[in-house]
């Protein structure tokens, strides 16, 4: 690589990283920083009297404990779902040539192109028809549409990147199509499914106007904090702010090797 | 022990025919290679054999038991493939272990024959390593000592060896060869290369447009090809073919006259090193254009006419390129083909 060549990749790749870690820097300052900390100008590198306050009292807010409860049964139950029906269609798209696969493959995506605003009203008349509205389970339905799409596709390309001759071999020295799948195809991709289920988890922990409009009392996380918040101090937004963003971004973070894979992007 | 029946297979993929009504037999025992260019139906032969690919219609009897509709695993083959297909989640002796265990036989069974192919393929080393951590000759290895663990009573490989460098391949293909003779194992091996088909089968099917073209032991596909596109396959150099008219049942070349079954226009097809040099005058008049120094022989290139032909001359040859040399042929050792159908016409016929 050239000087300049080099320059504009570090720069480039800087600046990118500004992008996402300067907000969540300034959200951490006004976590820890406390009420002082988020009103100062100019902010401190490091925050001179850090205390875990803030989250402390935050923590204690009446209801958050069940609504994080409710988010982690929801996102869960996100999980569960998206990979028992992405992983088989995931892995019939890989494996099978059917007439339409591609336009399928379109179909699954365009999915996420449904503005969920549009779906909202008739959304919560049928759940509270059916009983469904104001349980983590309807929520759980509703961001398993969202993350199924990237839980095929994901699991797509880890089926299509193991190669067909393996499970060929398995039939040939004595496996049936479960037993090949199950002792070969399985373990070979369980990392990756491991990685799109959270994913998955994470779609389901972050998203918040579903899960705003599906409930009422069994709030999730996001939602609740939507709620309170809003008349809240300014370091208790900052403190709820993080909290959210923390898992979301550990999970990422340590899967983020598969997630590339699904964008055709080898990393080693 | 068990021979192979192919009993007229045919295969179609929509519109192309892939295979068109091969018959074949194997004997208990024999190694047969199916050699032809790529896209010939060889490979899809084999997999038809393995039962993963359908066929369109046809039967295979393997052992005189009628496998056409059995799944892959119902079958009891062993198979070695082009990418050795070594599963990499599992160490060595796992993977040589495999067909074993799901044959559910005894640990120590299980294990008496895994070290048993494991010397045999010398990889006893590396039983605990996983695949990764392997070079390409020894996964070869492990691929087929995971085929042999199981005494299998059919063998299928599917160009075992054309993933390797060639040094390694001389190497692997004789230690096949001497590990397979021992086995007694029928083995049916798909290759595009006829150097390997012609060291390790007692029979090749020289495959071309998804038929079997010639069945014959090695030195019969290569001495008297059924047609001119075996003799073009198989052998290097190829075979060199001349356009000969024949009057009376003779053909006059270079002073030289040749008996040839039947009159009329006739190739006449001899290998490069079935003729001994001469004077120009002596003999059929060859213009070289290239001389090649092989070290064992020096390979002449010229022309006849408009046929391009290769002699394999000894390397003390003093032939230079530009020097027209005569060629005298071995009657005995010519073919004669029909220029329309390109089939070999019988001497005696």
């Amino acid at each position: 690589m050239t000087a300049t060549r080099r320059l504009v990749f570090v720069s480039g790749t800087l600046a990118l990283c500004a992008w996402v870690l300067v907000p969540i820097y300034l959200i951490a300052l006004g976590a820890f920083g406390g009420r002082a900390g988020a009103f100062k100008w100019p902010k401190e590198i490091v925050p001179s009297n850090a205390s875990l306050d803030a989250l402390m009292l935050f923590v204690k807010i009446e209801g958050v404990w069940n609504a994080a409860v409710n988010s982690v049964i929801a996102a869960g139950l996100t999980m569960l779902f998206s990979i028992a029906l992405g992983a088989p269609a995931g892995y019939a798209l890989a494996r099978f040539s059917f007439r339409g696969a591609n336009a399928f493959r379109l179909l699954v995506l365009l999915t996420r192109a449904f503005p969920l605003a549009i779906l909202a009203l008739p959304l919560t008349v049928t759940f509270i028809r059916i009983g469904l509205y104001d349980t983590p389970l309807g929520v759980a339905l509703v961001h398993t549409a969202l993350a199924l799409p990237f839980a095929a596709l994901v699991t797509a390309s880890l089926f299509t990147g193991i190669p067909r001759e393996l499970e060929e071999a398995a039939w040939v020295f004595g496996c049936t199509r479960l037993q090949a799948f199950r002792r070969i195809v399985l373990p070979l991709a369980l990392p990756g499914i491991a990685a799109a289920a959270i994913f998955a988890f994470v779609i389901s922990w972050n998203e918040v106007f579903a899960a705003s409009v599906l409930t009422v009392r069994e709030r999730t996380l996001t939602a609740y904090l939507l709620t309170v918040l809003a008349e809240s101090p300014l370091h208790y937004r900052f403190a709820g702010g993080f909290i959210l963003i923390v898992p979301s971004v550990l999970f990422i973070f340590a899967v983020r090797k598969y997630l590339f894979a699904m964008w055709g992007v080898s990393s080693k | 022990m068990a021979g192979i029946v192919i009993d007229r297979i045919a295969k179609s993929f929509g519109s192309v025919t892939a295979l068109q009504e091969v018959s074949l037999e194997i004997a208990d025992g024999e190694f047969v290679a199916l050699l032809g260019p790529s896209g010939c139906g060889k490979t899809t032969l084999l997999r038809i054999m393995a039962g993963l690919e359908s066929r369109s219609s046809g039967r295979v009897l393997i052992g005189g038991r009628d496998v056409s509709d059995l799944k892959p695993w119902e079958r009891g083959l062993a198979m070695v493939f082009q990418n050795y297909a070594v599963f990499p989640h599992m160490t060595v002796y796992e993977n040589v272990a495999f067909g074993l265990a799901m044959q559910k036989k005894p640990a120590d069974v299980i294990d008496r024959q895994v070290k048993k192919a494991a010397a045999l393929l010398h990889i006893e080393p590396y039983l605990e390593r996983y695949p990764a951590k392997l070079s390409g000759g020894q996964r070869q290895r492990v691929a087929v000592a995971r085929a042999l663990a199981v005494e299998p009573a059919v063998l299928l490989m599917d160009e075992p060896l054309s993933n390797l460098d060639a040094l390694l391949r001389l190497e692997m293909r004789a230690e096949l060869k001497s590990v397979l003779r021992e086995a007694g194992t029928t083995t049916v091996y798909v290759t595009h290369d006829q150097t390997e088909a012609m060291g390790l089968a007692d029979r090749i099917a020289v495959m071309y447009g998804g038929k079997i073209v010639q069945i014959a032991p090695p030195t019969q596909v290569y001495a008297r090809p059924a047609t001119t596109f075996v003799g073009g396959f198989v052998g290097s150099p190829p075979m060199n073919f001349l356009p000969v008219d024949s009057q009376d049942g003779r053909v006059t070349l270079g002073g030289q006259s040749i008996p040839v079954p039947g009159s009329g226009a006739r190739i006449l097809g001899f290998r490069g090193e079935d003729v001994t040099l001469a004077a120009p005058a002596d003999g059929l008049a060859l213009t070289v254009r290239v001389v090649e120094p092989m070290g064992s022989h020096t390979l002449l290139t010229g022309r006849i006419g408009d046929a391009v032909v290769r002699i394999v001359a000894p390397s003390s040859t003093a032939v230079r390129a530009g020097d027209v040399v005569g060629l005298r042929l071995d009657p005995a050792r010519v073919v004669f083909m029909d220029p329309a159908s390109g089939l070999a016409l019988d001497a005696a016929a």
